[in-house]
């Protein structure tokens, strides 16, 4: 890829190599990287968790009845994945509250601060989408498979469906139960990647003078879609997250 | 330093065979996964222990101070209403009050009057009566002074003509003359 690109015209555009995970203190290239090693992921990760904290435990030390600009964004946050999970879950949805809400401000503050420049995009790694959507997946059948014993398994036996067709439904409904997650950390993964990967094109063809105002017009008016997109992946994300959080607790059609 | 990173990439991407997307060089994938865990273990335990609660307080205290400065609201507008209630019927009953009062006085008023009226009824009643007895006395004077005046007059005239006049035979003729 990088490569064709060199041959072809001769502009250095490495669309992917902003996603290389690297040690931050050096000594990783000759020996690999071993699991504790601070990399690039670790710096960002780290901001995006203190980040969280900043907005959320600083930012409400007040306790205030009229809130303070960054309390009321907490407590806007709050309310957002608060109703969300009580409109699609219930109120026995809501034991999971923290945990939900921890996935979405991890994922929606990870997604904005991929948007600084020279920043690194954790949430654009299929590493860490995939963990993010089996730990929903793993803790989901076992939270349904807990609740409801066996019963857990009509989530397969469409019963609206004519008693002929079951059967097929069902296989169709479990392999589609199991691609879940699949498609859960690819869709994240996949938008921020693109999104940044379309970032890196445009500013490498920002080198040649003749097309460079284009180029720059066109990262401004990406960058407003990518904020979009940053945002409503997060959302995505989340909801979904809800959606098989209920199908766990309310496995009935 | 960014050559060197390139290059690092490219040999990663070579290594994973993935034609250099590094989201698919699982050397990484233990560092990234590991990295990812503590962070959402940090973030959850910090959301569940610190940051959740106290922002469901939060809420709750708020919401507690809007019912509870609504049931407020809602009891000063109960005040008021019966305030309004208690002020119309003061005022109903202070233009009944007025109404009788007035009513009263017009009573009174006109009962004063038809006293007067009567007294004033009886007096004219009564002078009118005197007045008619002192008219009919003056007419009666009147009448008699005419019949002694035509008497007198007729016994002279009687005896410038010569003749004796009778008295009495005269008195008799002048009474039928007037009266007639």
């Amino acid at each position: 890829m990088a490569d064709g690109a060199e041959s072809s015209g001769g502009l250095q555009i490495h669309p992917m190599e902003q996603f290389t995970v690297r040690p931050l203190f050096g000594g990783g290239e000759d020996h690999g990287l071993s699991f504790y090693t601070v990399t690039n992921v670790t710096l960002w990760m780290a901001i995006a968790v203190v980040c969280v904290i900043l907005l959320f435990v600083f930012g409400t030390r007040g306790r205030a009845i009229v809130p303070s600009r960054v309390q009321s964004v907490a407590e806007l946050a709050y309310g957002f994945v608060h109703k969300m999970i009580e409109d699609i879950a219930g109120k026995e949805g809501l034991k999971y509250f923290p945990y939900v809400m921890t996935v979405f401000m991890f994922i929606v503050t990870a997604n904005m601060l991929s948007l600084i420049p020279m920043s690194f995009a954790t949430t654009s790694h299929i590493a860490v989408t995939g963990v993010l959507a089996l730990l929903v997946f793993v803790s989901v059948t076992v939270i349904g498979f807990v609740k409801n014993g066996a019963a857990f398994l009509g989530l397969f036996w469409v019963s609206a469906a004519p008693l002929a067709l079951r059967p097929f439904l069902a296989v169709i409904e479990v392999m589609s139960y199991f691609v879940r997650p699949v498609s859960h950390s690819i869709r994240l993964a996949g938008n921020m990647m693109a999104g940044h990967a379309v970032f890196e094109v445009f500013a490498g063809f920002a080198a040649v003078a003749l097309i460079s105002p284009v180029s720059i017009v066109a990262i401004a008016a990406m960058y407003t879609l990518e904020l979009l997109v940053a945002f409503v992946q997060a959302y995505v994300f989340t909801i979904l997250t809800v959606v098989y959080l209920k199908d766990a607790l309310h496995p009935q059609h | 330093m960014a050559t060197e990173a390139i290059e690092a990439g490219a040999h990663a991407a070579g290594e994973s065979g993935s034609a250099g997307m590094p989201q698919l060089d699982f050397s990484t994938f233990a560092n990234q996964i590991f990295w990812l865990l503590l962070a959402l273990v940090a973030l959850w335990w910090v959301m569940s222990r610190i940051a959740l609660p106290r922002i469901g307080s939060v809420l709750a205290e708020r919401s507690g101070t809007i019912t509870n400065d609504l049931a407020a609201a809602e009891e000063l507008s109960l005040k008021v209403k019966e305030a309004e209630a208690a002020y119309t019927k003061a005022l109903a009953e202070a233009r009944v009050e007025a109404n009788r009062i007035v009513g009263e006085a017009r009573d009174a008023i006109k009962a004063d009057l038809a006293e007067a009226t009567a007294r004033a009824d009886a007096e004219i009643a009564e002078k009118t009566a005197e007045s008619e007895k002192q008219i009919a006395a003056i007419r009666a004077s009147a009448a008699g002074s005419i019949s002694e005046v035509a008497k007198a007059t007729a016994t002279e005239i009687v005896a410038i003509l010569g003749a004796e006049a009778d008295a009495k035979t005269v008195e008799a003729l002048v009474d039928a003359r007037v009266k007639g």
